[in-house]
């Protein structure tokens, strides 16, 4: 019996140079629960915003029929209209208003007079959170919750609209494990009323746990979609679909000779800034000189708050831990001790974080060091712009002189200035969150060139990666890292992509 | 390996453009720029002092000239100056991307205290102005703890302020106004260097520190060209570098010439020079002016680039008190005497000033030069249209208009350049 919800057909959605789905199809029976897993970037994003209007139609090819009719969106409302809702992995709950307020929020409850009827929104409200299972007053504000009880409030919402295929964007990304426990039984419950749910997630015991069936997404197209009922198919199963593709061997060769032990991170545990939840539990990790190691772990794994911890307690409270650099303890307490101490880290987030991109390259470049150009507190200017110049020609950023603005480089440019701005302060340890994110293959290339210049010359770089090749290619040895625990240390030659997404996904298995 | 890559990521769109960029970049480099690149490439800047050409010429003949007599271009000076001094302190605080509601209040406050232990106290003058100066540093410290270490948006902590040091007037004041100063004191505000080289019509000594000053402006010049050939970076072509000092030479010297013909040079006016100096270098060559511009421009990259934010951002409101109170001095010098209202609206004149001078309203961009410019373009048009007899009313929508095209201006000019560039 094929009793199909939604049927998306050959979609294609192409952004100016990539090509971000390629001919995915996906199939959804009525009544079930689908997850869609595949790496970061893979493009399930993507598909989900085809789906939900996001991306209008005409803005793609291919069809999408829902519930036996093809079907044209020009906007989240017109999916709402016919019962799809999207539940976004940031969520999309205003903190100041109720929960009531939040449920019906753009969608109401109007008494006589066109005034809102916040009797009945409340009586509703309240109705909608005993059937999600979430014991709270509707006029409680929503930034009082935890992220599992916002998760839940989310939930009401899209129940409010009548909804009849949820989407759920990495549902439990945020949540402790009783929380993820509470929502996979809510989804449960919501099937068992005949609500469809495409669940999208990188944590396959949840996956195997809950979803009948599960399509892999692995570089803008469809793998393969997998029955789960039979029981035959396992977590490595699904690895197996998600990262099977051939290496690109477009990493350059390094000869690997570490030195002596530069960092060493002892029993690190960091607490999420405002939540009350570990972010990192208990890692150690060392870096030698001249070696590269890898950080693997998937989205809200702990990655880049381990590195900003590290890095003068950039991120979160009560860090516990010892740290040592060539054996010695340091306690950087600030941004400005971890950098005298010799570590640098180079964001995720070069926008936002990295640089300022008002500023020109020469600025940018020496802002982490300005006390090597300045004597007496003066700036020497025109020292500023040699080194500036330096490192323009060393690094090749391509830019008509060190006094344009950041703002208008190329990604791949703009981590030039960002590389260039951290070695400039001379560090003997460099932690590269996500280096070549978002820039094109030639320019990661130059950056894989820069990464092995600087292991040549003694240093030690930690670099974090959402991208299992980019590791395998340019690492001596990964740790994989997952809700915020070391699951395991992989040297490169026993290192594949299986393996690595097999700690990276291991978790303490989830109730059925 | 195909990647997704969300389309505000824009990978391919600037790499597009580079081999157009990179050729003018070795003409740049081999040793001149023209005027056209001179010119467009500091509009930002450059339309201000156009701009503020324009309005003097504008009022010189709807005065008949009267407003660039000599009496009148040193009243502009005595009349202004505080509000200049303000403009200092405020365009750093706004650089880092704040603003300061209070300095009116702290002008009328440090004035009053100093009028309190001079007029009152019969204490000598200086006494009065160190003990204002202490005064504005305490407020100083006090905004920069709330706005620094306990995180509360300097819109709220200086409006509260604003309330709070007005009050404190009245009550220094017991709510009536002191005057007079003794002699020394107005001097700060009303006194001239004059006669030293004897007269012959005019003042000698007026017009040699002016030369002196030329000649200062000139040699720092030189200098910074040739250290700039040194290290091989793109300077103005020759001529055009000796016309920019003689034009500037000639503005000073005229306008020098002016105040010789008067009274000779205002003392404030010295004090003034010496804070625009100061103040320049600090905010231009100094690790601190480095950091607050880039506190204002990224403050996330500025915190994990290791500036320490907070140190920082306490400290330019310490100066920022420590100019309202110099401010304070010479504009309760001036009036001789603290009256409850003083300094009334001046913070606003100080905001306007700044970002009539470039300053972004987001924070990262301005320069103490560009507010004093805008000062002076808001000093211009208000002594003019007060010797044109133009209304109250009147004066007060046209600096508020005046204010507005300006920051549209900027606005105009930045998406500009956002898509050309």
């Amino acid at each position: 019996m094929d009793d199909h919800i939604l049927q998306m057909r050959s979609i294609t959605k192409t952004f100016p140079g990539v090509k971000a789905l390629e001919n995915v199809t996906l199939a959804v029976r009525r009544g079930e629960i689908h997850a869609i897993c595949g790496e970061n970037g893979a493009g399930k994003s993507t598909l989900m915003k085809v789906l939900s209007g996001v991306y209008p139609t005409g803005s793609y090819e291919g069809e999408i029929v829902f519930d036996g009719q093809p079907v044209t969106f020009n906007g989240i409302r017109d999916s709402e209209h016919v019962g799809i809702v999207i539940i976004h992995q940031e969520l999309a709950l205003v903190p100041y208003l109720s929960i009531a307020e939040n449920i019906f929020l753009g969608n109401e409850r109007r008494g006589r007079g066109r005034l809102i009827d916040w009797n009945r929104a409340n009586a509703e409200a309240g109705e909608l959170l005993r059937s999600v299972g979430l014991d709270e007053n509707p006029v409680t504000p929503v930034g009082q919750l935890g992220v599992g009880k916002q998760q839940l409030v989310e939930i009401a919402k899209a129940l409010s609209k009548d909804v009849r295929l949820l989407i759920l964007d990495e549902p439990t990304a945020a949540l402790n494990d009783t929380d993820s426990a509470h929502l996979l039984d809510l989804l449960r419950r919501l099937r068992d009323r005949g609500i469809t749910c495409i669940m999208i997630s990188h944590k396959l015991n949840e996956i195997t746990a809950v979803a009948d069936n599960v399509t892999v997404i692995r570089d803008g197209r469809t793998v393969e979609t997998l029955s789960l009922h039979a029981g035959e198919v396992t977590q490595d199963r699904i690895i197996r679909g998600m990262v099977g593709r051939d290496l690109e061997s477009y990493y350059p060769d390094r000869e690997s000779h570490p030195g002596e032990e530069v960092l060493r991170v002892e029993d690190w545990t960091v607490w999420h800034p405002t939540q009350d939840r570990k972010v990192v539990d208990g890692a150690s990790l060392t870096v030698r000189a001249g070696e590269v190691v890898g950080i693997a772990g998937l989205m809200g794994a702990g990655r880049t708050e381990l590195a900003m911890s590290v890095f003068g307690r950039a991120y979160g409270r009560n860090i516990s831990g010892r740290m040592f650099l060539h054996g010695k303890e340091i306690r950087p307490r600030n941004v400005a001790d971890a950098i005298e101490a010799g570590i640098a880290y180079a964001t995720e987030d070069r926008k936002h974080y990295g640089l300022n991109l008002i500023e020109d390259i020469r600025r940018n470049v020496s802002a982490a060091a300005l006390g090597k150009l300045a004597s007496n507190g003066f700036v020497n200017g025109n020292e500023e712009v040699k080194v500036a110049e330096g490192y323009r020609r060393d690094m090749n950023i391509k830019a008509p002189s060190v006094l344009s603005v950041v703002g208008k480089l190329s990604g791949g440019n703009q981590q030039k200035v960002v590389l260039s701005k951290w070695l400039y302060t001379d560090p003997e340890v460099l932690i590269l969150d996500e280096p070549t994110r978002g820039i094109d293959v030639g320019a990661k290339y130059e950056i894989y060139t820069i990464i092995n210049r600087l292991v040549a010359a003694g240093k030690a770089v930690l670099v974090i990666s959402s991208e299992l090749p980019e590791l395998l290619g340019i690492c001596d040895r990964i740790y994989t890292l997952s809700a915020g625990r070391i699951t395991g240390q992989v040297p490169i030659a026993q290192a594949t992509q299986e393996k690595l997404m097999q700690l990276m996904t291991k978790e303490k298995e989830v109730a059925a | 390996m195909t990647r997704t890559v969300p389309p505000s990521s824009e990978p391919e769109a600037t790499s597009a453009t580079e081999p157009k960029d990179v050729a003018p970049a070795v003409a740049l480099r081999t040793g001149t720029s023209d005027v056209r690149t001179l010119i467009t490439s500091n509009l930002r800047q450059s339309g201000i002092y156009v701009a503020f050409v324009v309005i003097v010429a504008l009022f010189a003949v709807l005065t008949d000239g009267t407003s660039l007599s000599p009496g009148n271009v040193t009243n502009i000076v005595l009349q202004y100056s505080y509000i200049l001094i303000l403009a200092i302190g405020m365009v750093i605080v706004i650089i880092a991307g704040h603003i300061d509601l209070s300095v009116g209040s702290v002008v009328a406050l440090t004035g009053a205290v100093s009028a309190v232990l001079v007029i009152r106290e019969g204490m000598p003058w200086w006494v009065g102005a160190l003990a204002a100066i202490g005064v504005g540093l305490v407020i100083g410290a006090w905004h920069g703890f709330w706005v620094a270490y306990v995180g509360i948006p300097a819109f709220i902590v200086t409006l509260a302020g604003m309330l709070l040091f007005r009050g404190l007037t009245l009550q220094v004041l017991g709510n009536v106004s002191l005057s007079p100063f003794p002699r020394e004191y107005g001097k700060i505000a009303s006194g001239f260097l004059n006669g030293l080289l004897g007269g012959n019509g005019y003042d000698a000594f007026t017009l040699l520190i002016g030369a002196v000053a030329v000649a200062g402006y000139a040699v720092s010049n030189w200098r910074t060209r040739t250290a700039r050939i040194k290290y091989q970076q793109p300077v103005e072509s020759f001529p055009l570098f000796v016309a920019k000092i003689v034009l500037v030479g000639a503005v000073v010297m005229a306008f020098a010439w002016q105040l010789a013909h008067a009274r000779g040079l205002p003392i404030v006016l010295i004090i003034l020079a010496v804070l625009i100096l100061a103040y320049g270098v600090i905010t231009k060559r100094t690790v601190f002016g480095r950091q607050v511009y880039a506190i204002g421009g990224n403050l996330a990259a500025a915190t994990l680039s290791g500036v320490k934010v907070r140190a920082v951002n306490f400290w330019i409101f310490v100066n920022m008190g420590f100019l309202a109170a110099i401010a304070g001095i010479v504009f309760s010098a001036r009036s001789n005497g603290a009256q409850p209202s003083a300094g009334n609206m001046f913070e606003l004149d100080a905001i306007a000033a700044a970002f009539i001078g470039g300053a972004a309203v987001t924070g990262g961009v301005g320069t103490v030069v560009g507010a004093m410019v805008g000062g002076l373009i808001m000093a211009v048009m208000s002594n003019g249209m007060q010797l044109m007899g133009v209304d109250q009313s009147i004066q007060s929508v046209v600096k508020g208009l005046v204010l507005l095209l300006a920051v549209a201006f900027d606005v105009y000019n930045k998406r500009r350049a956002g898509s050309s560039r």
